[in-house]
């Protein structure tokens, strides 16, 4: 009982921060039809800035709780600056261009940001733990359950809620579905397709930038951990459906429990279970396990 | 037979680059080159899946089983005699490729390459967790023998290993060279352009892509098992991980899909370029291979070998 609980709980901490950082990849992908590898250089930026803000919020003296900010912070800021320097910069020429070499320029990309990363904050790992202490812990049958990892799946929530909301429930969200849908009738539309691209790019960024920044004070942040999280909330998008925003959520859950599950139970597999269920997804549902039957167009 | 100007110019160029290599190039630029060769082996194979517009992001794969298939036969059968050990790793790496080529000759695209890099992670899982196959550190490779015969020499084992992959790379390129010229070679390109019409030719396009799926597999498996010998060590970090699969297609896309030759051309720059960033700019060198793949893609797209084709082709103008 009480392994299974750790389980759920640890599992849903894990497919939180990975849904955001998912999130942010699968409506670039669905909306720009790129495959964004340099999405884990944004995490990484993310959680540099902030491990950074947060140790020079706490010299200044400012509150455990109050060195959160540099959360928002730092994911505004790598999201928006950088988001959009690359967006104006690289992507905007690779439109159109053969999709695989798409997906090997943003690799070049990712790789030319994670040595700039060396570069700026240096080889030594960053440690800011400062938030954690400041979130009380919780028992929940018996078990102490800490406290910032729960705040991190009620931000996912919030986050989910929002996206889904936007997405519905305004004219923004309804321009993006049309060009999920088909941009060149979008473009016929009068819709200024450009410009939706750009936006939804720099909130991808900011996305991956918070997966980032939230992760950062409950690890030591060090150079090349931004590979893992690309190449695991790849697994996550192809398990849900690319571009499709249930399915990340659905494809987080179910990597973040198995994970969770093999940590604890069965430690030989914990490495590879992730993508031995991503590879049976492609060869069984290459959509996705939740993605809608795509209309055939001629 | 009219006289085929890849095949001369392959003859003499690794004729010319065996010499050269006997005669005067130092030991380090032996090894250089051997390990270079070795990754050209897989980017060969890799080459003949671009010519079809299709990029695996897994053949770490298949250059880990060739790796690790040459390594097990001396750790486990005491059998260390190259002649036996490195057509095994391509006969495995083939069989593998056979098998998984059922799966992956449906997707293309995206969906093509991440399935691939699905596979070659599942292989890195199991052999990290693996304590028999010495798990993250590996174990080294047995003191190779040719005909039964092996060296303590150093000096002579290199010069033997230069001059073996000096005529395995020339034969694999002439081999390939060869196929692409086939008419199940031209389909290559057929299929890249339009593989409905292939269809209708009466060619199957997933028995065709099936074909180079195995050719591709086998030749990186022969790449990693030279890899592991030149080596003498295998582990799972330098072998099969994904980054491995990386260089591989960025090699591939460096030196460009122009010619059998590219591969060869291109690998040795690439590995004289990793000698010399690590050493002026050891912390750099991501973003030189990074800034490297943004520029030959944008302002290089025919890589390396457009090129060496310009200036020949300047060369054969003139007067």
């Amino acid at each position: 009982m009480n392994v299974a609980l750790t389980i759920l709980v640890e599992g849903l901490g894990y497919a939180s921060y990975l849904f955001i950082v998912s999130l942010g990849l699968t409506i670039i992908f669905g909306v720009l039809k790129i495959l964004n590898v340099a999405h884990g250089a944004f995490y990484a930026w993310g959680a540099y800035l902030c491990a950074f803000l947060i140790g020079e919020f706490s010299v200044l003296g400012v509150s455990d709780i109050g060195t959160m900010i540099a959360i928002p912070i730092a994911a505004l800021v790598v999201g928006v600056i950088l988001g959009s320097a690359i967006e104006r910069t690289i992507i905007r020429n690779l439109y159109g261009r053969d999709e695989v070499l798409i997906v090997l320029a943003t690799f070049g990309l990712f790789l030319v940001l994670e040595d700039i990363i060396l570069l700026v904050f240096g080889v030594d790992p960053y440690f800011a733990y400062q938030p954690t202490y400041a979130m009380p812990g919780v028992q929940i049958g018996g078990i102490y359950q800490d406290g910032y990892k729960l705040s991190m799946i009620v931000l996912s929530l919030v986050v989910g809620f929002v996206a889904w909301a936007v997405l519905t429930r305004t004219h923004w969200g309804k321009l993006v579905t049309a060009i999920i849908f088909d941009s060149e009738l979008a473009i016929a539309m009068g819709i200024n397709v450009r410009r939706v691209f750009y936006a939804v790019f720099v909130a991808g960024a900011v996305l991956g930038a918070l997966g980032g920044a939230y992760i950062a004070p409950t690890i030591s942040v060090a150079p090349g951990f931004g590979v893992e999280v690309i190449v695991l909330s790849f697994a996550v998008v192809v398990i849900g459906g690319m571009g499709c925003i249930p399915g990340a959520a659905i494809g987080a859950l179910l990597v973040g429990l198995l994970r969770a599950y093999a940590v604890l139970e069965w430690p030989e597999i914990e490495l590879f279970v992730v993508y031995a269920v991503m590879a049976a997804v492609l060869i069984f549902r290459p959509e996705g396990l939740f993605a809608p039957a795509k209309a055939r167009k001629i | 037979m009219t006289t085929d100007r890849t095949f001369l110019g392959l003859s003499i160029g690794f004729a010319l680059v065996a010499l050269l290599g006997v005669l005067v190039l130092p030991d380090w630029l032996l090894s250089q080159t051997v390990i270079a060769f070795s990754r050209a082996l897989a980017v060969l194979g890799l080459l003949v899946l671009w010519r079809t517009g299709l990029v695996s992001f897994g053949h770490a794969l298949y250059f880990g089983i060739g790796a690790y298939t040459v390594a097990l036969f001396g750790k486990e059968l005491g059998i260390s005699e190259v002649l036996i050990t490195l057509p095994a790793a391509m006969l495995v790496s083939a069989i593998v490729g056979f098998g998984l080529g059922f799966i992956v000759r449906k997707y293309r695209e995206i969906f093509f390459a991440m399935l691939n890099l699905a596979f070659s992670m599942v292989l890195l899982g199991i052999l990290v967790k693996t304590e028999a196959l010495g798990s993250t550190d590996g174990f080294s490779v047995a003191q190779p023998t040719l005909f039964g015969i092996g060296t303590e020499d150093a000096g002579t084992k290199l010069a033997t290993l230069f001059l073996g992959i000096c005529f395995i790379g020339w034969l694999a390129a002439v081999l390939v060279h060869r196929y692409l010229g086939s008419v199940l070679g031209n389909l290559t390109t057929a299929i890249r352009d339009n593989e409905i019409r292939v269809e209708y030719l009466g060619y199957s396009v997933a028995e065709a892509i099936h074909g180079k799926y195995v050719m591709s597999a086998a030749l990186t498996g022969l790449g990693g098992g030279f890899m592991a010998i030149s080596l003498g060590q295998v582990d799972p970090e330098s072998m099969v991980n994904w980054t491995v699969s990386g260089e591989l297609v960025f090699v591939t896309i460096l030196s460009g899909p122009g010619s059998v030759a590219a591969p060869f051309i291109g690998s040795v720059i690439f590995e004289l370029l990793r000698t010399y960033a690590f050493e002026w700019m050891p912390h750099a060198w991501q973003l030189i291979v990074g800034a490297t793949l943004l520029l030959i893609i944008f302002f290089l797209p025919g890589g390396l070998w457009s090129v060496i084709q310009k200036a020949m082709r300047r060369e054969g103008a003139g007067p």
